[in-house]
C-alpha cells in the first residue's frame, strides 16, 4: 500500500485503489484499543434520479435512507445482531450524499470487517421484510418531525433552493416511502454499491494487509457502470423563498439565516473553498467576534446561537441561528457587520487569531475516528485530501475572506427559517 | 490507563491519566456537591456567571480571543448530575504540546485560564456583576424550558421527577424556572464562596505532561482556591417501589407518543444488573431492540438504562399513541423473559462482550475517562477497569435472572398528542 505521511497533524495514511475501484484507506492508530471499519458510498438522500442501463430513474424520496435500513438483513438473519454478537458496535447513516456503515469493536477486528464488506455487497429484500420496516422508518420519520432543529434547518433549504434535492428531507416522508419496493431497492444498490463507488476506512491498530485480502475476497472483482445523477436544473444565485415560519411545541423561537454561496467546485478547491466559508462564518460572527458579544450582551442570543458553512453537491451555504425573540434583528446586524468588515476589512490580529483557532480546531476533531472517516470517504468521494488542512490554512489570506462576506453575505441571498411556539410564548 | 488519583490539598484530588496518543489534552475543574432542590439552580447558574469574565479577561470576547490565541482551546463550563450530586465546573481541550506549530506550551496557560473563571470572577461592588447574572438567568430560563423541545429528553426527564419526587435523585440539575427567577445576585455570590470552602473539588487531566509538570500547573492556577471544611459527596438513597405503580400522561402538540417507565431495582449485584439491563433493553442486539422494535414494528426506539449508583432502570420509547398499551405489555413481557432466565446463550454473551469491550475503549478516550472517574468520585464506586471486566466476566445466568426479578415497577409516563386518545 502506498503510505503517506502528514508530519505537521502526526497522522500516516496507507492507500490503495483495488482492480474493482475500491479505494481503501487504512489510518494506523497504535497504542489504542479501538478499530473502527467504515464501508461507505457515494449515495445519499439527493440522489433520487439518476442513469441506470441507458434510462433515466426516478425513485422516492428517502429511498437511500430506507435502503441503509434494509441493507443489514441477510440470508442468513440479522449482520447488526452478528456483529453484536462479537462485541462490536455497529451503525449506518444516510447524509445528502453519502451512505455508511461502520462498525467499533476491540476485538474480532478481522471476522467483523468481513461481516461489514459482506451484508453491504449482498442486498437480500424479501416484499415481507420491506412492508415490515415501513412501520419502523415511519416512526423515524415522526421522531424527526417532532425535532426543532430539523425542522428549522430543513426549511432554511427548502427555502434557500428551488429545485435542487437537498431541499428534500433525506427520510422522505411517511407518504413518500408507501412506493418503495424491493424491486427498486435492488435498482438502487445495483447502481450505488458497486466498489468504484464506495470507500473502505479504516482507524485503529490493524494489519493492513489483512484489510485488503478481505475486500479482495469477499467484493466483486469488477466495478460498475458510472451513474449520471440529476441535481435538477442549476440555481439561480437568489433565493427561492425569502422565509417561512413555522408553529411547533417548543419553549422559545428558533430560528435559521441563510445566504446561499455559489455551487461548489470539485477537487481539491473545494477544501479550500470550505475553510474560506468556515474562516469567513467565524470572522462574522463566532464565539470572539464583536458582533457575537454585542448580540449576546443585548440579549439577542444566548448560548445556542452558531454558525457553519456547508457545501453538498450543487449547493454551498453559509448559516446560522439559534433561540432568539427578535430574528430579525440579528439577521439584520449579521448583514450589517458584513457589510461592515466589507468596507473597512477584517483586522489582520483578529484575522490570524481566527485562522489560528480554526486549525486547532481542525487537528483536535481528528480525536475523532468518525470524523476521520467521514473526512477521508469525502475527500475520496469529492477529490480532496482532508489531511492537508495545514498547507490550505497557510494559503488562505484575510482578503480572501473578505471577498467571501462582500460577495455572499447580502440581502438577495438571504432566507430565513423561524419557528415559533404553537401556543404564543411561553409565561 | 486507570488515573492516578492524589489529594492536593484536604478534600481537592487530581486523577492523572499519562496518555501520549492523543492530539488533545483534557483538563477539568468540577466542584461536586450535594443535589438539592433548594441549591441546584445556584449551582447551575454559578459556572456560567463565571463563564461570562474575569478582571484579566473581562468580557467573553476577550476570553475568546485569548482561548484562540492558545491554538483553539476550548473552555466549557459543565452542570452534570452524578448519583445525587451536582458537580459543576470548567473543562477545557487543547492541542498536545507535540503538534503545537511554535512548539509554546499550552498546558500551563490553559490551566491558568482555568483557574482564573473558576476563582477570579469579573466582581461589581465585591459581588458578580448585575448584567452577567441577569443574562446568564435568562439563559438558564431559557434552556430549562428548551428541554421540552428535545421530546425523549423531556419524558426521561418527567419520569424521574415523578419517580423520585422528594428524593435528591427527581431533582433536575438545572433546577426549575421559579428558582432561577428568584435568585439574587447576592445570594448567587454568598452561595459561591460557600461552595468554594466546602464542596469536594475533583481535577483530571489527560495528556502527554508528566504528573509533576501538572500538578505544578493546577497548585499554581487553583493558588487562591480557600481552605476549608470540604464535604463528601452523598450516596444515593434506595427506595422501594409503591404497591401499585403511578401512571403520569401529559399532552401535547406532537406527532409520536413517548412511552418512559422507571423500575426500582433492590439486587445488590450492580454486575449482574449492568448486564441484565443490557440484555433487556440496552443495545441493538437487547430483547427490547430485537422485539419490540423489529419483531413487532411497535417503536422506532426501545431501550434502558441502569442508573447503578441509584438501583434503578428506566425505560424510554417513541411509539404511536394508540400503541401505548400494547408497548408498555410488550416491554414488561421481555422483561419477565429476563427475569425468568428465558434468554439465549449468545443474548448473554453478546451483552457481555459488548460491555467488556466499551469498558475495555475507555482509555482510548479522555473525555469517557473524565466522565467516569468523575462518577466513581461522586457516588463512591470505585473500580478500575480491569475489576470492572473481571466481575462482568464472572456473571452467570442465574444471577441475571435473579438481577432483573429483582425489578418492581414505579411509574409509567407516557406523553401523548392532542386529541388522541387511548384506550
Amino acid at each position: 500500500m502506498l503510505e503517506t505521511k502528514y508530519p505537521r497533524i502526526g497522522e500516516t495514511v496507507l492507500s490503495e485503489t483495488l482492480a474493482n475501484g475500491l479505494r481503501v484507506r487504512v489510518i494506523p492508530k497504535p497504542g489504542y484499543c479501538r478499530k473502527y471499519a467504515f464501508f461507505a458510498t457515494r449515495y445519499g438522500g439527493m440522489d433520487m434520479r439518476f442513469r441506470l442501463g441507458g434510462a433515466w430513474r426516478d425513485t422516492p424520496a428517502g429511498i437511500a435512507h430506507y435502503l441503509e435500513h434494509k441493507m443489514f438483513d441477510t440470508e442468513d438473519g440479522n449482520a447488526l445482531q452478528r456483529l453484536s454478537r462479537n462485541g462490536a458496535e455497529p451503525n449506518a447513516f444516510t447524509a445528502n450524499a453519502m451512505t455508511a456503515y461502520y462498525f467499533d469493536c476491540t476485538e474480532h477486528f478481522e471476522e467483523n470487517l468481513r461481516i461489514l464488506l459482506s451484508f453491504v455487497s449482498v442486498p437480500y429484500f424479501t416484499q415481507e421484510s420491506v412492508d415490515k420496516e415501513r412501520g419502523i422508518i415511519a416512526q423515524e420519520i415522526r421522531m424527526t418531525e417532532d425535532s426543532p432543529d430539523w425542522r428549522v434547518y430543513k426549511n432554511l433549504l427548502s427555502c434557500l433552493y428551488r429545485t435542487n434535492p437537498a431541499r428534500v428531507p433525506i427520510a422522505g416522508t411517511v407518504e413518500s416511502i408507501q412506493e418503495i419496493t424491493p424491486e427498486t431497492l435492488y435498482d438502487c444498490h445495483r447502481a450505488f454499491y458497486a466498489p468504484s463507488n464506495m470507500v473502505l476506512c479504516v482507524v485503529g491498530d490493524v494489519n493492513a494487509e489483512a484489510v485488503l485480502a478481505a475486500a479482495r475476497e469477499i467484493l466483486p472483482g469488477e466495478g460498475g457502470e458510472d451513474i449520471a445523477r440529476d441535481y435538477g436544473a442549476a440555481e439561480d444565485p437568489c433565493v427561492y423563498r425569502p422565509s417561512v415560519t413555522f408553529a411547533m411545541e417548543i419553549a422559545s423561537p428558533q430560528f435559521l439565516v441563510g445566504f446561499k454561496c455559489p455551487a461548489p467546485s470539485e477537487g481539491p478547491e473545494l477544501l479550500r473553498q470550505s475553510l474560506i466559508g468556515e474562516l469567513a462564518c467565524d470572522v462574522l460572527l463566532g464565539d470572539s467576534s464583536p458582533l457575537y458579544m454585542r448580540l449576546y450582551d443585548a440579549g439577542l442570543i444566548n448560548g445556542s446561537f452558531g454558525g457553519d458553512f456547508d457545501q453538498l453537491p450543487g449547493v454551498s451555504y453559509l448559516y446560522a441561528g439559534g433561540e432568539c425573540k427578535e430574528p430579525e434583528t440579528v439577521a439584520r446586524a449579521i448583514l450589517d457587520e458584513a457589510a461592515r468588515l466589507g468596507r473597512e476589512g477584517v483586522d489582520e490580529a483578529f484575522y490570524r487569531q481566527i485562522r489560528r483557532a480554526n486549525f486547532g480546531a481542525s487537528l483536535r476533531s481528528l480525536g475523532s475516528f468518525e470524523n476521520i472517516a467521514v473526512g477521508m470517504a469525502d475527500g475520496c468521494f469529492r477529490g480532496f485530501d482532508s489531511y492537508r488542512f495545514p498547507e490550505v490554512y497557510d494559503s488562505i489570506e484575510k482578503e480572501d475572506v473578505e471577498a467571501f462576506l462582500q460577495e455572499n453575505i447580502v440581502e438577495e441571498r438571504r432566507a430565513m427559517s423561524l419557528l415559533v411556539p404553537a401556543k404564543g410564548a411561553p409565561a | 490507563m486507570d488515573p492516578i488519583r492524589k489529594e492536593l490539598a484536604p478534600g481537592v484530588y487530581l486523577n492523572y491519566v499519562h496518555a501520549v496518543k492523543f492530539k488533545t489534552g483534557l483538563l477539568s475543574a468540577q466542584l461536586v456537591t450535594p443535589l438539592g432542590e433548594e441549591t441546584a439552580a445556584a449551582g447551575a447558574l454559578l459556572p456560567a456567571v463565571l463563564h461570562r469574565g474575569t478582571p484579566r479577561h473581562p468580557d467573553m470576547r476577550a476570553l475568546s480571543g485569548a482561548l484562540d490565541l492558545l491554538y483553539g482551546s476550548g473552555l466549557s463550563f459543565a452542570v452534570r448530575k452524578k448519583g445525587e450530586n451536582q458537580c459543576l465546573g470548567f473543562l477545557a481541550g487543547f492541542i498536545d504540546d507535540a503538534y503545537v506549530p511554535g512548539g509554546e506550551k499550552l498546558l500551563e496557560p490553559v490551566a491558568d485560564l482555568l483557574g482564573e473563571v473558576l476563582l477570579a470572577p469579573a466582581l461589581d461592588g465585591g459581588v458578580f456583576r448585575a448584567d452577567y447574572v441577569d443574562g446568564e438567568k435568562d439563559n438558564l430560563i431559557d434552556a430549562i424550558r428548551a428541554i421540552l423541545d428535545d421530546k425523549r429528553d423531556y419524558a426521561d426527564k418527567r419520569l424521574l421527577e415523578e419517580m423520585c419526587r422528594g428524593e435528591r435523585y427527581g431533582v433536575s440539575r438545572l433546577g426549575t424556572e421559579a428558582q432561577v427567577a428568584a435568585l439574587s445576585g447576592a445570594a448567587l455570590y454568598e452561595y459561591y464562596q460557600t461552595l468554594l470552602t466546602t464542596a469536594r473539588v475533583e481535577l483530571f487531566y489527560c495528556g502527554s505532561a508528566e504528573e509533576r509538570r501538572v500538578e505544578d500547573a493546577l497548585l499554581r492556577a487553583l493558588s487562591a482556591l480557600p481552605h476549608g471544611e470540604r464535604v463528601a459527596p452523598v450516596a444515593s438513597e434506595r427506595r422501594a417501589a409503591p404497591a401499585e405503580p403511578r401512571l403520569c400522561t401529559e399532552r401535547m402538540d406532537v406527532t409520536q407518543g413517548k412511552l418512559s417507565m422507571g423500575f426500582r431495582a433492590s439486587t445488590e449485584d450492580a454486575h449482574a444488573m449492568l448486564l441484565a439491563n443490557l440484555l433487556f433493553g440496552g443495545y441493538s442486539n437487547s430483547k427490547l431492540f430485537l422485539n419490540v422494535r423489529e419483531k413487532l414494528s411497535l417503536c422506532y426506539y426501545a431501550s434502558s438504562g441502569y442508573h447503578r449508583s441509584k438501583g434503578i432502570v428506566t425505560v424510554s420509547s417513541g411509539v404511536e399513541f394508540a400503541d401505548f398499551e400494547r408497548a408498555r405489555d410488550e416491554i414488561l413481557a421481555q422483561l419477565r423473559d429476563v427475569a425468568l432466565g428465558d434468554f439465549e446463550a449468545w443474548e448473554l454473551e453478546g451483552a457481555r462482550s459488548v460491555l467488556v469491550s466499551a469498558v475495555r475503549s475507555r482509555e482510548d478516550s479522555a473525555s469517557r475517562m473524565e466522565e467516569n472517574t468523575l462518577g466513581q468520585a461522586a457516588t463512591g464506586l470505585w473500580e478500575t477497569a480491569g475489576e470492572l471486566i473481571e466481575r462482568l466476566n464472572a456473571v452467570t445466568p442465574e444471577r441475571i435472572a435473579a438481577a432483573a426479578a429483582s425489578m418492581t415497577l414505579d411509574t409509567v409516563y407516557f406523553l401523548e398528542g392532542e386529541g388522541s386518545a387511548h384506550a
